[in-house]
């Protein structure tokens, strides 16, 4: 089933510049192998070569961070609105 | 309470408030701990006052010598106003986008700012201060991303007054930031009650990073690697700038003036507790609102306000 994916400002010109672009999967593994399998650019940017999520990236399930859930094996349904974006500094720090 | 020696004996003893009467459950009561009570302004008083008296107790700090700090406001601000207690000269390197009155109360103590790009965000403020900390050996470099002295304020203060004061804790929840919060406050809390969850709050990187050019230039805390941040924390959730300036005039409904980031903790505590349905939260406001009044964050349209702060750092 598609769900929304929505891209940080870092990876739109792998996707020709868009802002959120839709892929298929029941789960967030399978939402992000359709999504590099679409915009090979991406690949190495968000997955490792061993599969698992590129360090300095956080994946959201409608704002929640899936290393807190279930990771990739997280559970995505229609209408769920996937968010990608790197980890910062953060803080009023 | 006696007459206290000092302004920097203030520090930490904050006082909790319950504001359960903003809570979605009838069954889950919320408390939050009052930070801004601190007298610099900030939560960030305590790290700035155990990271200054560890590295003055190891030597890496000596008397007279310069301080130079990455900060997008309230670290900076309570580092400048130890440093002035104990006579040190100050440089904090902060985002150019950050409120004007974090400028004005650096000003306050004599600290002196380097501005880092905006468009970099925090990321680039913390890659200018490395830079110049390897250019500068004579600076004393506390960094407070990688200072254990950060989460240990946390361990020893913060924690303990909550349990003190809250027992029947059963989550915490708290901005993520440099993570000592979370991590220091977390660990205490878990090591008294193993059942006992941690869940962090974050704004969104979105805008902040648009400088960033490479998915390898992101950054994790190292304190948060350190002191085992992945497997502390229990949930993670982003909070945007719109849920934040909601809350917060929501606080100030309940008489409670507190900064943005408070009102993305009181958020964060809200998605807890429709979440549990039963139980105690205990959040962490960080400061007040009086560093926020130029945003117009109370009184001005939702709408513009959420734009702005879409581009100014208030976390």
């Amino acid at each position: 089933m598609p769900v929304e994916v929505r891209l940080p400002t870092v990876l739109r010109p792998h996707a020709a510049g868009s802002s959120a672009v839709e892929a298929q999967g029941a789960t967030i593994g399978e939402v992000l192998g359709d999504l590099t399998a679409h915009f090979p650019g991406m690949a190495g940017q968000v997955l490792t070569s061993d599969g698992s999520l590129h360090r300095f990236v956080n994946v959201y399930v409608n704002d929640d961070d899936v290393r807190y859930l279930d990771k990739l094996d997280t559970k995505v349904s229609d209408h769920d609105v996937v968010s990608i974006l790197p980890a910062v500094a953060g803080g009023a720090g | 309470m006696g007459a206290r020696r000092s302004v920097l004996d203030l520090i930490g003893n904050t006082p909790m408030v319950e504001v359960s009467e903003l809570s979605p459950a009838p069954g889950v009561r919320i408390l939050a701990k009052l930070e801004g009570r601190n007298p610099g302004g900030s939560v960030k008083d305590r790290i700035a006052l155990s990271m200054v008296e560890e590295a003055e107790k190891d030597g890496t700090l000596s008397p007279g010598q310069t301080l130079l700090e990455p900060s997008s406001g309230n670290t900076g601000i309570g580092l400048a106003m130890v440093a002035r207690v104990k006579g040190y000269p100050v440089k904090i390197v902060m985002p150019a986008n950050v409120s004007i009155e974090r400028r004005q109360l650096l000003a306050v103590w004599g600290a002196e700012i380097i501005e880092s790009p905006a468009s970099e965000g925090s990321n680039g403020a913390v890659r200018m201060a490395q830079r110049m900390a390897g250019e500068h050996p004579e600076y004393a470099f506390l960094y407070q991303y990688g200072n254990p002295g950060n989460p240990r304020a946390h361990y020893e203060g913060t924690g303990p007054e909550i349990w003190r004061d809250c027992p029947e804790v059963t989550h915490f929840v708290a901005g993520l930031g440099t993570s000592g919060t979370l991590l220091g406050v977390g660990r205490y809390l878990k090591e008294r009650n193993p059942d006992l969850q941690v869940w962090a709050v974050e704004p969104p990187s979105g805008e902040m990073v648009d400088g960033l050019r490479n998915l390898d230039d992101g950054y994790i805390p190292p304190i948060f690697s350190d002191w085992g941040g992945p497997e502390l924390l229990d949930r993670k959730a982003v909070i945007g700038p719109r849920d934040s300036i909601w809350w917060t005039r929501r606080l100030a409904e309940v008489g409670i003036f507190c900064g943005i980031s408070s009102g993305c903790a009181m958020a964060g505590a809200v998605r807890c507790a429709l979440a549990i349905g039963e139980g105690v939260i205990v959040t962490v406001f960080p400061d007040d609102g009086w560093k926020y009044l130029s945003t117009d964050a109370w009184t001005g349209d939702l709408d513009a306000v959420v734009e702005r702060a879409k581009h100014i750092m208030y976390f």
